[in-house]
Formats: structure tokens, sequence, C-alpha cells
């Protein structure tokens, strides 16, 4: 697959229909991929690299390449990737005409972690023919099952389908009924105290190292309001329990109705703590309250916190619902 | 009032109340002399709808035991629509702060026209006797903000 | 660095006997940026203002906190005062230590500290303030008047006559309202139609008067000075500019079995018809409901006899667009319907009526003729029983709280007429108490029982049971004689409560304009702003603001009129500076606080960003136009990045004041 898209992208390079490429460079350890900015064929086929562990979600990057006035931008997306994309264009951060969409298989990414977790530290390289993944360490050769050692955001994957592409490889996917909101629920039906101490166990371990917003494709600021003196509500240096509850609630709030779902900020924070869950709670509610709602699905629904309708639930329903403890 | 009285905790409640028609009712509740507890504070906005999620946690950050906002009936907004994004904000973030384990009674929404200056007295008092039930707020005041 | 004076004041006892309010001055005084505070007696008075004006000179005060009454009662007094000693009037803000602290709470001590917590919090607030100077607007110099009933046409009338033009809306085919159906009036008993229809005539020939009846309001948009409304002008089947009036149509019309709704159901019209002779505009109208031809697609009887051509059975509704400075709403009322009281039997038969049906009964131009015959057979009703407030004074779901204020008055009315024409008739009226304040009433009411022998009984009907002859058997109670009676009576007539038109609810919802809990329009202020809406703009005339009899509403109606002249006399408004505004900076232009604003203030612009780097970047930023945008706020929760702010209450300013409270 790497081959058939280096060959395509060359292709388009030389056809001068684009002027740089945005994908997944090889890094220090094959599993070790870094987000880039490919400008000739020559980087491409030296450097680019599509394998299981090319999770970073590409779409942010388009935001300032397409503010800059030069050419157009070919961008590979995956699935889910491609939910980002239509949200960033529904709220005008990027051009369309700008930029070429090259549309990625993708079947669950590996998470170099857990494999790391389960066979040691001293990994050299990584490969996986699609059931079993083979590791040389200093120890020599090992191998795993695939599904042992998935993206914890892959094993819930909502949807394999391309909301938006100008070119696919491989085969045209499907929405996909995911488990994505069982975790939620779990946490629902425990009771305040449990959640409060889950919660305060999790977020006590952020280090403020704003990983999260900086990875997610709805976070996109030109100004973030934690990092403005003016705001009132700048993050400082000594970050203690209030300014990560503060912090996490109002980021996920600012991305309620917007986020897509796409997990970056839990597979990007450093402390593992599942950001995502807070994520899914205000999706989950949305769906709950005001109807089933995917952001990147489509470029014209208005998100949900920009529209009403005027029998809405009130905010009272938080305390009477029964599926929550 | 008895020395019983004055060792109950006395929670500090934050009210956000829009400026046509809460705002109005609490001014209402006063011209009429119905009483409800000392613990609220106004703080007036043009509608509920100016009120950022922020400024809640803000006041939790400081050591309100409780925050409420007030607006005018859904369909009845000055604003035509402000107090309908209120109920959906607000609905979302209540929904948030149970999600982390915050009390459910130390936030409300209740929706106050210019004319029911009884019915502001009434809902201060219940959400004060609510928030008073569940004691003094722990879990989202930042102590440090009280060093100085 | 802040130098900000406080001012605390007694409201002579009204603040100063339950806070002490020299405490608060005093403690107040050690706030930072505060160098001066002190207390006064009336802080809103001539010496109070003085006062402040001289410390703001004296001191070169850069911010003033008055922590006295409500700020909806005296802001724009001490930014007044602010203003004249050359302080920005937006360097002030109140503390409510009036209404929300010292008139609702007993303890001294609580209300004190309460008190001095409203003023950190004020303290707080204007130390962020900035000065603001409000926008100009201009205003459209012309008025819409909602409702063409005696207090629409009275304020278009006005309004016309000072130069303006007016464009006069009524739901009817007619104008004239709920004054047309009524015979005569109280206290003088003259005709109502002999006032009223030169009236209308007059409203019809103001050159400055544009009729539009059988319209209806859709939409309203837009803000003081510059409204825009959308009316849509209901299909009517017949050209008004062509029709002359002559009725040869309604006469030839072979439906004939349509009911009169001009009076009320108690007679028959034709399918197109004239409400009646002296409607304005005089011109027929096709009931698209009851109309052959435009049911069953034969007929065209009209159209055949029209020698004007006026007839068009594809007529459809239209919507046209208009401009307004200002808009006085004269929607006025109905009686309730009485279904829900079966006591008094008003489904059972047809001789229990209503008030105003009673009126049509008695009226020249009613189904009788003004001869007085009841329905179920047109014979002399010979004992006739009135009960008062159905529905008035009601706690129950059924009826209303209120009393509705002229029942007291057309009930005596109707007795003394029916005493007057018919001498030989038993009058009956059943009353919870007579209230008759107007000037003239009390005496009106007291001939109706000391020189017309009406029967007033202190009392209620408790239940009425037709008979087969149509006589109806009335029990009643009399409360002051403490026994039961029992009437054998021909008629009876029911006054029922008033309510705001059905119209009213929609038409307050486009106009933002509040409504009480029974569906009347609010006014501004109970007692200084009897006529204006508290949406800037929008004044109220007649019923739709609360029960009133016709004096009353036509002056009502002229001060409504003077308040929407005084407006339209202005050729520039100022505008409210604390609007919205964005960083551009910090801008994401990402189209969330549009999506939210109610009144589309919210365009975006390409805009060309110089970066530290020397390149340039374009992007998309907000923009809003303060002259549209009323101030809401909805954009600054809607926007993530904070770039959107308002004026006035911006975030640092809300949360100096969340941060004082909670200290």
């Amino acid at each position: 697959m790497q081959s058939e898209i280096i060959k395509r992208t060359v292709e388009l390079f030389n056809s001068e229909e684009i002027v740089r490429a945005i994908g997944w460079r090889k890094g220090d350890f094959d599993y070790d991929l870094n987000p880039s900015i490919f400008k000739s064929s020559e980087d491409l086929e030296k450097n680019f690299v599509y394998n299981d562990f090319s999770s970073a979600n590409l779409s942010k990057f388009l935001i300032k390449i397409s503010q800059k006035e030069d050419g157009k931008t070919l961008v590979f997306l995956k699935s889910c990737d491609t939910y980002s994309f239509n949200s960033l264009l529904q709220e005008h951060r990027i051009s369309r005409d700008k930029i070429y969409i090259i549309g990625v298989p993708c079947e669950e990414n590996l998470d170099p972690s857990k494999i790391k977790a389960a066979l040691g530290e001293d990994v050299l390289s990584m490969s996986c023919d699609g059931e079993t993944v083979t590791v040389e360490t200093l120890d020599g050769t090992k191998t795993i099952s695939k599904s042992e050692v998935i993206l914890d955001r892959c094993l819930a994957c909502k949807s394999r389908k391309h909301v938006v592409y100008d070119e696919l490889f491989g085969e045209e996917g499907e929405v996909l009924d995911s488990k994505r909101f069982d975790q939620v629920e779990i946490l629902e039906n425990m009771k305040p105290e449990e959640r409060y101490s889950f919660w305060r166990t999790e977020l006590s371990r952020c280090i403020g190292c704003n990983a999260c917003r900086d990875i997610c494709p709805a976070c996109t600021c030109e100004k973030c309001v934690f990092d403005n003196r003016d705001s009132g509500v700048e993050n400082k240096v000594a970050t203690n329990d209030f300014e990560e509850n503060m912090f996490h609630i109002i980021r996920a709030f600012h991305v309620a109705g917007r986020c897509t779902d796409c997990g970056e900020c839990s597979r990007v924070c450093p402390e593992d703590i599942p950001l995502h869950l807070l994520n899914r709670k205000f999706i989950k509610d949305i769906n709950e309250f005001y109807g089933n709602y995917q952001a990147g699905d489509d470029i014209e629904t208005l998100a949900p916190l920009t529209r009403f309708d005027a029998v809405d639930v009130e905010p009272s329903i938080v305390k009477t619902r029964e599926n929550v403890k | 009032m008895s020395v019983k009285e004055k060792t109950e905790f006395q929670p500090k409640i934050v009210a956000f109340c829009c400026n046509w028609c809460s705002y109005a009712g609490a001014d209402l509740a006063g011209t009429n002399r119905t009483n409800y507890p000392a613990n609220v504070k106004i703080i007036r906005v043009p509608c509920s709808c100016r009120v950022n999620p922020i400024f809640i946690l803000r006041a939790f950050q400081r050591g309100a035991d409780g925050v409420i906002i007030c607006g005018c009936h859904p369909g009845d907004c000055h604003y035509i629509t402000g107090n309908y994004y209120t109920r959906r904000r607000m609905t979302l973030l209540f929904s948030m702060l149970d999600f982390l384990g915050i009390e459910k009674d130390r936030t409300r929404v209740e929706w106050v026209s210019a004319s029911e200056g009884g019915r502001f007295a009434e809902v201060m008092t219940e959400f004060t006797n609510d928030v008073k039930a569940i004691g003094p707020n722990r879990k989202l005041e930042d102590l440090r903000c009280k060093a100085k | 660095m802040q130098k900000i004076g406080v001012f605390v004041c007694h409201c002579g006892t009204n603040i100063s006997a339950t806070v002490d309010v020299a405490k608060v001055a005093e403690t107040l005084a050690k706030e930072p940026g505060v160098i001066y505070s002190t207390d006064y007696q009336f802080m809103c008075s001539l010496a109070g203002q003085n006062l402040i004006i001289d410390k703001i000179k004296e001191l070169d005060l850069t911010g003033v906190v008055i922590c006295s009454c409500s700020p909806r009662m005296h802001e724009l007094t001490f930014r007044k005062a602010a203003d004249k000693a050359g302080l920005n009037g937006f360097l002030l803000e109140m503390a409510n230590i009036r209404e929300q602290d010292a008139w609702v709470h007993k303890d001294r001590e609580e209300a004190t500290l309460k008190a001095v917590a409203l003023g950190r919090a004020a303290i707080a607030k204007v130390a962020l303030n900035e000065a603001l100077i409000p926008g100009e607007s201009k205003v459209t110099k012309r008025a819409l008047v909602i409702g063409a009933g005696i207090a629409g046409m009275q304020a278009a009338l006005d309004i016309a006559d000072a130069g303006f033009s007016v464009d006069l809306v009524d739901i009817e085919p007619t104008i004239g309202g709920l004054m047309t159906q009524v015979d005569k009036t109280f206290p003088t008993l003259d005709c109502a139609s002999c006032i009223l229809t030169p009236k209308m005539v007059d409203v019809q020939q103001h050159e400055l008067i544009n009729l539009m009846t059988f319209c209806e309001v859709e939409k309203v948009e837009g803000y003081i000075g510059n409204f825009i409304a959308t009316i849509k002008k209901k299909a009517r089947y017949v050209d008004p500019d062509a029709c002359t009036g002559c009725g040869l149509c309604t006469q030839k019309c072979p439906t004939k079995n349509v009911l009169n709704s001009f009076n009320l159901n108690l007679d028959n019209r034709s399918a197109i018809y004239i409400p009646f002779p002296q409607a304005v505009p005089l011109v027929a109208i096709i009931d698209a409901a009851h109309c052959k031809k435009l049911q069953e697609g034969k007929c065209g009887v009209c159209a055949a006899v029209c020698a004007p051509k006026a007839i068009h059975y594809d007529d459809c509704d239209k919507l046209v667009e208009n401009k307004y400075g200002a808009i006085v709403v004269a929607t006025g009322f109905n009686p309730i319907e009485v279904h829900a009281f079966n006591e008094f039997a008003y489904d059972q038969s047809p001789n229990v009526i209503t008030s105003l049906e009673y009126e049509r009964l008695m009226s020249a131009t009613g189904p009788n003729g003004g001869t007085v015959l009841r329905p179920s057979d047109k014979k002399h009703p010979k004992t006739i029983v009135f009960q008062q407030c159905v529905g008035s004074r009601d706690t129950t779901s059924r009826g209303k709280t209120y009393c509705s204020g002229i029942c007291c008055m057309y009930t005596a009315k109707h007795a003394m007429l029916t005493r007057e024409k018919y001498p030989d008739t038993d009058v009956y009226v059943f009353y919870t108490d007579i209230r008759t304040p107007g000037k003239g009433f009390d005496e009106f009411h007291r001939r109706a029982v000391e020189q017309y022998g009406v029967h007033y009984i202190k009392g209620s009907i408790g239940k009425v049971v037709p008979m087969s002859n149509g006589n109806l058997k009335v029990q009643a109670s009399d409360l002051l004689m403490q026994r039961q009676l029992h009437i054998e009576a021909d008629l009876v007539v029911l006054a029922a409560a008033m309510e705001p038109d059905k119209s009213a609810k929609h038409l307050a919802q486009q106009l933002t304009a509040s409504m009480d809990n029974d569906g009347w329009f609010t006014e501004s202020h109970p007692k200084l702003r009897p006529v204006e809406s508290p949406t800037a703009g929008v004044f109220l005339a007649g019923a739709c603001q609360g029960p009133k009899d016709i004096p009353s509403t036509v002056a009502q109606a002229g001060a409504a009129a003077s308040k929407a002249i005084i407006l339209l006399i202005k050729d520039k408004l100022k505008g409210n500076p604390c609007v919205a505004h964005s960083a551009e900076n910090m801008c994401n232009g990402c189209g969330a606080c549009a999506n939210v604003c109610p009144y589309s203030a919210i365009t975006y612009v390409e805009k060309e960003f110089r970066m530290p780097d020397r390149t340039t970047l374009i992007r998309r930023v907000a923009s809003v136009n303060p002259a549209v945008c009323q101030g809401c706020g909805a954009c600054t929760v809607a926007c993530p990045s904070g770039a959107m702010d308002i004026f006035g209450f911006s975030n640092k300013q809300i949360m100096g004041e969340v941060d004082a409270i909670c200290q």
C-alpha cells in the first residue's frame, strides 16, 4: 500500500498538481513516525511511511498551510481523520480548493506502548502482517497477536467511511456500530463519589504539557484562552488541582459538539489520562438530549451548541434522569 | 439570630441574573419585601447566555458553594433566543460536572420572569437550602485562592 | 492608578433601617483603589448628585460606585451626573443594596455584610470598566401601529397629525376593533358608533395613514429606530381599490347561511360580505371557507354581478416588508370563552349569553335591529339576570385572577338601558363587589340602583337550569340577606372576563417585548413608564397592556403616540455602547458567534496578518456591527478563544465580580 501511495503522490508532484504533501515521516524507529511536510517527490519517496503506526491525524496541520497563499497541498487522511477535516472545513479553518485529499485505508493502528509493555522496552523494530506483530528486540525476535496491541481508540472505531476525499485507496468503508460509549456508561453507573475519585486519580497526573490541546483537531484557536493573560484563566506554571479541572472541563466544553471523537488527545497524553472519555460524555449527552450528531459527518448541519430547539430538555434533567446515578 | 443559626454552615451562593427578567424579578422580590437568604449574591448579566462556564468554575474555584443561573422563560428572552443557548450549554455543563462527581445540587438554572418576585425568593430559598444540605464545596475549591 | 469613589445611599430609611450604611462606607474605603468613601441620605437627590459631581472633580476620580437602589431605577441618573462632572458615565457602577439587600433581608448584620460584598463586586468591576461612547444610528421616520381598534386608531391619528407616516395594521377586514360591536358607552350613554365611526373615517382619510386591514404582522426584526416588519396581506379576493362597497355581491351571493361573527354568531351573513355597514374600508371580502367558487370551483355569481370587476378568485396571501422607526402595539382584548363555567349553562341554552352578545342584541346594527329578543324564540324577555365576574377575580384554572375592570360599569349600563327601553322588565344583577372608580362612574351605578330600579344583589348564581319553554331556572345566593333565591328568567347575561387578544403572544415574541403571566404586555415601569415596553422603540396602547375602559384606552393611546413621536422626531439615536467586539488577532473565523447571533450582527472579513517572520497570512475574522448588536453576549460564550467580548460586561469584569463576591 505504501508504495502505491508514494507512486501516485509522485505523479501528482510531477504534474505540478500539488506543491507539498503532509504525511508520516520515518522516525528514529519505524514505529515512531512523525507528522511532516514533504516538499518534494524525492523527500517523499525516501522518507514517507504508511503503516500500522501512522496514527497521527494530519488534518489540523492544514490550517496554517491554507492560510498561506501558495499552491495545493496534498494530505493523507484515514477514515476517522476525514471527519476532523470536514469539521475544520465547516469552521472555515481550511480552504478546500487548496487541498488534495488522498483517503488511505485504515485497519486499526497499533499501540507501541502496549507492545513494549508486553514484550519489553528494548524494541528495535516492529512490523505487522495483519494478524501477528513481529518485534525485533535485543533479546531476539518475539511475536504477539495484533488484537492484543491495538490502539485503544481503534478498538472503538466509529467509522471506516471516508466522508471526504479526492482520491481513495482501497475500498469504500462503512460507519460502524461501535461500543464507544461503554466506558462512559460504566462511569455513569458509579456513585458520584467513585466518579470523583476516578477523575481525581486520573486528572491529578496531568502535567500541563498541553499535548492534548496541541494535537486536537478541534482545538485550533489562534490563541487559546489558557495561554491568554487577559482571559483571566491563563494557566500558570504551578498547576494545582483546580487548574487541571478547569483546563480539562473547559477544553472539553469548547470542543463539545465539535469533537469528532478521533481520540488523539488520549493517544498523545504522556500520562495516559483517558481524556477522550470527557469528550465522549459530551457526545453521548448530545446524542441523548438533542438527537444523534456526528461532528464532521457533513458540513451543513450546525453544531449542537450553536442551535437549539424550543422544546429542548431543561438542565434539571441532569438531576432527574435515571440512566446516570 | 440565635447562636445555633450562626454556627450553621452558611454557603456562598452566586446568582447570575439576566438584566431583563430575573434581575427585575429579584428587584420585584425587594419591592414586595419578600425574604430570601442573604447568602445569595446577584451578578447582573445582560442575558443568561452571557454566562460562560468559565465564570461558574471560577466561582467554585474561589470558594462559592453554589451557582445559579437565572434567565427569562424560554420563548420570552429579551434577545429572542439567548436562553435557548443557555439551556443547552448548562445542561451539558451540569451533566459534565456530575460526570466528574461534583454534587448535582451545586448548580442550577431557573427561569424567572420580571413578574415573578415571589418565585425568585422561593427559588433562592430552595437553592440555598439544597446547598446547605450538601455542605461546603471542597471538590472544586482552590485553597490557594484563600491564601492571600 | 485607580481612584475610586464610593457613595453609600441611606435612601431615607429604606436602606439604612436594615443596612449599617456608615459601616459599609467605612469597610469599602479599605478596598484597593478606593480613595474616597462616604454615605449620604439620598444619593439621587440634587444634593446627592452634586456631592458625586464635586468629589469626581475634586479628587479626580477614575471610577465611581454608588451603593443604592437597583440600577434599573437610577443607573441613568447617576451616569448622567458622572458625565456632567467630566467622568464617562460608563465608569460608574451601582451596587443594588436596596431591592436586593435591605428590602429582602431582616437581619442587620447579614444585610450589612451582604452590602459590603455587593459593594466590593461593584468596585472590582468598576476598576476594569472602560469609558464607552454610544454609537449613533438613524431613525426611520415611519411608525407601525398594530391593531386598529380605538387605541390603534387614536395612536395612528396622533402620530400622523404630528407629521409622520403611519402604517395601521389590523388582522380584521375592517378597522374599529371591538368598539364597533358596542351599542352605547358608559357613563354618558352616547352611541358608540356615533363617536367611533367619524374617527374611522378620519383615519381612512388621513393622508399620512396607510390602512392595512386583513393583515398580520408575521415577523419583526431590527431595533429602535430601525425595525423591519414583515406583514402578511391575507387574501381578500376583492380588490379594495376597485370595490365600491355597493353590496350587490353580498345580496346576490347564494351562500347566505354563514354565521355572522360581527354579531357574535347570533345571525347569518353571506359568503362574500361587508363586515358591517360602517366598515372602513367599505370593501367586500370573500370568506374562503364558505365560498362555493373557492371551495368547489363553481358559482362565480359575485364576479358576474360586480360592475367594477373587483373580484379576483386567484388572490393569494402576500408578504410585504417595511421599515419603521417606532412600533405601537394596540392588539386589545377579547372576552374569555365561558364554556368552562358549566353552572351557567351557556352551552345548554341559547338564552344564556355573554355581555358582548347582549350588546349586539341591543344594537341597531344587531341581529334584531336593536329590539331585545331572546335568541331561542325571539320573545321579549321579561326577566333578565346579569352575572358579573364570570372568570374575573377567579383563582381557579378556568378563570383569571385579575379584575377585568369594566364589567361593573357595562353591566350597570345594560341594566339601565334595558329598564329604560322596557320598563316592564325585571332586571337582576349578581355582583361580587361593585368597583366604579372612574369619573362619574359611581353616580352612574347608583342611578341604575336608585332611579332605574335594578335589583342589585351581592352574591352569585349557583346554577342555571334550562327549561323546555326556553326559560331558565336560576338558583342564586344573596350573601347580604343570607338566603337562596330562585328566579325564573328569560335571559341570563354573563359578564365574561377580559383576556389579551390571541395575536399578542406571537407578536410579543417577534418584538421580544415581555408579557406578564396573563399575557398582557408588560410596561417598562408600572408608574413612570406606563406606555413603554421594555423593548426600546415599542410602545403600548390600550387594553393590550391590561384591562381598560374606553377613556383610559384613548388616553393611553395618546400617550403612546406622543412617546413614538418623541422618538420619530429625532434624526439620530444614541445606541447602547455595551456591544460585542472581536479581537481580530485571536479570532478563528469559525463562525460560531454568527451562528448564535439573533440579530445577524456578525459578518466575516478576510484580513491580512503580518507574521513575526515577515510572512503574510490571510485569515477570516469576525466583525460586529455595533448598531445592530444588542449586547446579549451569546457570541462571547460560543467563542472558544475568548476573542469575542462585550463592552460593559467583559469576561474580566464579570470574573472580577465573581472573585469579589466569593472573597
